[in-house]
């Protein structure tokens, strides 16, 4: 069953004019971070979303929760069209979408206990207050590993895994049904970072809870994810169930990611596909697809029109005009 | 092989509030000419430090207490401030892990690079105008080297103009520029995303090949000490506990630490079956009392492992720091 849907979402940032620009006329300069997005997610599901830096990932999940304000497009939760939601509702809403942030640093204030943190939501919601709302934190702060006693300590007193438990118990503590894990375990050591992941999927699977996961770790989305999209330069290029995506991507931008991910364990006889320069800048993207200027089959077409999702397995779609010749990228490569 | 540097019970401490704290606790460590050496640790571990020690770039309230730092036939800490520098930048580099501090946003790419040569490079013409061709040739054969596209005019323009890959392959070439026998990378490709990284790595081992140069490449990503390092040494909390060839210690950890350390790595072969995360956290370095440092930790601690445990021989060219390390094998 679909818990979200997302249709045509669309987010763009609008620079300043400069003097310039507005005696000559010129049109002020738009960044796209997020063009034409659809996805939906199932109830239980972890939906993993990759991406390199700067392609739209986080801008994504924020504007799904309407953290930033969508320009264009619709997003559905549970039947509720929540772009369309007026403040109150959309405060109510939230109730049932939540958000963990990547920096478990900068997401939590340095003068607020424990307790007002994770409680916050308790209130604004009107869930509980007072006593009331104290054990319900407690018992959130003990459901993610740390301890009732800690409660009236500042977010400085812990340590850096430690404080993306806390941030994971504000999330959960006005009962949600849909998280989106912006890069919960990115700024972790390995040893923690595996912690944060087992208690996440733990969760998970004990509150029924449905997860829109971004991250750039590959392995890390590969462990969890049950279907992964695969995001360019503010597009979805790629989406399919996560065993299909890694061992049969057919995408040649998600092929040269995968194969850029340095492995641990028994090599295998991996091919390289390697790609050349940088991500082009989002204020000036290329014309029709976006990938063209680094992908190594590029051909005319790909220079003026962008290709449309094209199935290519059971729930997989790439959007590219030469998957039947990228079949054949990796094997060259090998 | 001949050795290119031998580090012998170094130790660097730092005076803290909360008291004294010994970063770098007895490392040994070794690095053969042209070798690749991988240096993985957790945030604290003393990876970093141990480098800048051998660099002499330990600040107060730091300082180097004890040890020997062979380099080429010479004890590094023997030398005085203006013969280490003289070291520091020509036969020994050091690339840092955030490209965008360590560059210099007043200054061009040019003036920082020429920077180095004029410091080091003793084989520049002596007549002004030559001096300053060779300079720019030279600047532009090492951009090229890194592979940045048009580096004549590239030479011209500040690091902001330059993406976060590009930084980094201009600290690269600014290490490189006066061909050191040895380059220490820092968390080199940390910043960067995977198809950059994969892009810098490779251009790092494709230059230690052409000029014959040792690597010691700092990470904490064991992925990346697999694809491209020859030896390996895992370093917890100020200390060494594992060091070995790659495929061997990566293939069959004989430290609990590594064996974690491993086994905590999410990767999509282990679906569905649950990580088994070293439980707790990194223990406080103040005051730590001579014994394991992992046992609170170690899922394989007794009360024999309160004592002081030395690198023990696991094998050919082995060693680790635990007394259970038979039981591993």
């Amino acid at each position: 069953m679909t818990l979200l849907q997302v249709d045509g979402l669309t987010k763009q940032y609008e620079g300043r004019r400069s003097l310039a620009q507005r005696l000559t006329g010129t049109r002020q300069s738009v960044v796209r971070a997020v063009n034409d997005v659809s996805l939906r997610v199932e109830r239980g599901e972890v939906l993993g979303l990759i991406g390199e830096s700067g392609c739209g990932k986080t801008t994504l999940g924020r504007a799904i929760l309407r953290l930033h304000e969508p320009t264009a497009g619709r997003v559905v939760f549970d039947g509720t069209d929540v772009t369309a939601l007026a403040p109150p509702d959309l405060k109510a809403m939230r109730r049932r979408m939540q958000i963990i942030f990547q920096d478990p640093y900068a997401s939590l204030n340095p003068r607020r206990t424990v307790a007002e943190i994770v409680g916050l939501p308790l209130a604004l919601h009107g869930i509980a207050t007072g006593e009331e709302a104290r054990e319900i934190t407690a018992r959130v702060l003990e459901r993610v590993g740390l301890r009732a006693n800690q409660l009236d300590r500042y977010p400085h007193q812990f340590s850096g895994g430690q404080r993306q438990r806390i941030g994971i118990a504000r999330a959960l503590v006005s009962n949600p049904e849909f998280i989106v894990c912006d890069e919960p375990v990115s700024a972790l050591d390995v040893s923690i970072q595996a912690q944060i992941i087992a208690l996440l999927l733990e969760l998970k699977r004990e509150l029924g809870l449905t997860y829109l996961f971004i991250s750039h770790d590959i392995s890390v989305i590969g462990y969890l994810a049950d279907r992964v999209a695969v995001m360019y330069l503010g597009e979805i290029v790629e989406t399919g169930p996560v065993a299909e995506v890694l061992d049969n991507p057919r995408h040649p931008y998600t092929q040269s990611l995968l194969s850029a991910v340095p492995e641990v364990g028994p090599r295998r006889d991996r091919a390289r596909v390697r790609l050349q320069g940088d991500l082009p800048s989002p204020l000036n993207p290329p014309k029709g697809c976006k990938f063209h200027t680094r992908c190594p089959l590029a051909i005319p077409l790909c220079q003026t029109r962008a290709p449309e999702n094209r199935v290519v397995g059971p729930g997989h779609v790439a959007a590219c005009y030469r998957l039947d010749e990228n079949l054949s990228l990796l094997d060259a490569a090998r | 092989m001949s050795v290119l540097l031998e580090v012998t019970n170094l130790q660097t401490e730092f005076t803290a509030r909360a008291g004294l704290v010994r970063a770098v606790d007895g490392v040994n460590l070794r690095v053969s000419r042209g070798e690749c050496l991988g240096v993985v640790g957790e945030s604290g571990s003393g990876k970093s430090v141990t480098f800048s020690s051998v660099m002499g770039l330990v600040r107060a309230p730091g300082r180097v207490t004890q040890g020997s730092i062979f380099f080429d036939g010479r004890n590094l800490r023997d030398l005085s401030p203006e013969e280490m520098r003289a070291i520091r930048g020509r036969d020994i580099a050091m690339t840092m892990q955030d490209a965008l501090t360590a560059l210099n946003p007043a200054l061009t790419v040019g003036e920082q690079l020429a920077e180095v040569l004029v410091a080091h490079d003793e084989t520049l013409p002596a007549g002004r105008l030559a001096r300053r061709a060779a300079i720019r040739e030279r600047s532009v054969e090492m951009l090229g080297l890194v592979g940045i596209p048009s580096p004549d005019t590239r030479l011209r323009q500040y690091p902001h103009e330059f993406s976060g890959g590009m930084r980094q392959r201009i600290m690269i070439a600014i290490a490189l520029a006066c061909r050191p026998k040895l380059l220490i990378a820092d968390e080199p490709t940390t910043a960067l995303d995977v198809t950059i990284q994969a892009q810098v790595l490779e251009l790092i081992t494709d230059i230690r090949a052409r000029l014959g140069m040792a690597v010691v490449l700092i990470t904490h990503d064991l992925g990346v000490v697999a694809e491209h390092c020859d030896r390996v040494m895992v370093m917890y909390a100020g200390q060494v506990v594992e060091e070995g060839p790659t495929g061997q210690v990566i293939g069959q950890p004989r430290h609990p630490y590594t064996r974690g350390l491993l086994a905590s790595i999410p990767r999509p072969a282990l679906r569905g079956q649950p990580l088994t995360p070293i439980r707790g956290q990194v223990p406080d370095l103040v005051g730590l009392p001579p014994q394991c440092r992992f046992h609170s930790r170690c899922p394989l601690a007794r009360p024999e492992c309160l004592v002081e445990v030395p690198m023990l021989d696991a094998g050919p060219g082995r060693r680790a720091r635990c007394l259970r390390l038979e039981e591993m094998a």
